[in-house]
């Protein structure tokens, strides 16, 4: 494959994630935000959203196998998954915490659960998917061509 | 030149343009204001992409974790003209924060920014004394939007 089939297959699959609603216009900002002196800012940023979110995982996990749930607890996890994943336009994690939040509220511990199990997928896909992105990002660096950027006008 | 070049040069102008004309602000000679600010947010998430941000337009900026270490950088008479304030922190919130400086009569342009999107948290929030609130996730838009704030009050008195 060569470069330019390189890059045209990143943009496809670029395209393809915010036609899934994976990702969404937050993440082209973030993008945006990469230059010359910080040539991986977006890798960077995306890693700090991975271990935020194994962590908030873990700490969600925990909080809910308690015999008497603390849903303020419970509650401020969600809240700061919603925060990080909605900056970096992970945009079904963060609908997911939206819905996880009024659960919360209702102290329907079914219900968190269910939507803890809910977020915990779309936040592996999302993974799964940057992780591939990334891969592909890599192959054209090595290859000797530049990453091209999406220009999606919303 | 790159059109994400093309695109910063663009936003970077604009900046200077919103900037000019306030004779308080140090202006250097590419037309660039020496505007410092802070970003107020427990998320390394979120600090990080707003220290970028806000770098990218030019202006030199400081991160910390929560609202205490938000006072605690006024220490020793230092200023900033910008405030970027989340609301939910631990140690010390955005509201809890933001009605210290002000007790401590910083002047400096606060700006809330977070996710909270209920109009009662909202107006709790900017009865603490913001100047602006932004909902997050922040944008270059948003930022510019919030920037062209300082120069307004600047010559406002408080």
């Amino acid at each position: 494959m060569d470069v330019g089939q390189m890059q045209r297959r990143l943009l496809d699959y670029t395209k393809s994630l915010f036609m899934e609603g994976v990702l969404d216009g937050q993440f082209l900002q973030l993008q945006q935000l990469q230059d010359e002196s910080n040539p991986d800012f977006v890798v960077e940023v995306v890693s700090l959203f991975f271990e935020d979110s194994e962590r908030l995982l873990n700490d969600l996990t925990r909080a809910l196998d308690q015999p008497n749930v603390d849903f303020k607890t419970v509650d401020s996890h969600v809240h700061q998954w919603k925060g990080s994943s909605s900056s970096i336009g992970a945009s079904r994690v963060k609908n997911g915490c939206i819905a996880f939040r009024n659960f919360c509220e209702e102290q329907n511990i079914e219900a968190c659960l269910r939507c803890l199990q809910q977020v915990k997928q779309e936040y592996y896909l999302v993974k799964n998917k940057l992780e591939t992105l990334f891969r592909m990002e890599q192959q054209i660096v090595a290859a000797g061509g530049s990453i091209p950027i999406l220009e999606l006008s919303f | 030149m790159e059109k994400r070049e093309l695109k910063q040069g663009i936003l970077k102008k604009l900046m200077s343009r919103f900037m000019r004309g306030g004779e308080d602000k140090a202006v250097n000679k590419d037309g660039r204001s020496k505007i410092r600010a802070l970003v107020v947010d427990d998320s390394m998430v979120n600090r990080t992409i707003h220290h970028k941000l806000l770098q990218n337009l030019g202006i030199e900026n400081q991160v910390v974790g929560n609202g205490k270490e938000a006072v605690d950088a006024h220490s020793s008479g230092n200023y900033f003209d910008l405030i970027l304030m989340d609301m939910d922190m631990p140690v010390m919130n955005g509201i809890e924060a933001t009605r210290r400086l002000r007790a401590m009569g910083v002047r400096s342009l606060i700006a809330g920014v977070t996710t909270r999107s209920l109009e009662q948290e909202k107006q709790e929030f900017m009865e603490a004394g913001l100047d602006d609130y932004q909902e997050k996730p922040l944008t270059a838009a948003k930022l510019v939007s919030i920037i062209h704030k300082i120069n307004q009050s600047s010559s406002t008195p408080r």
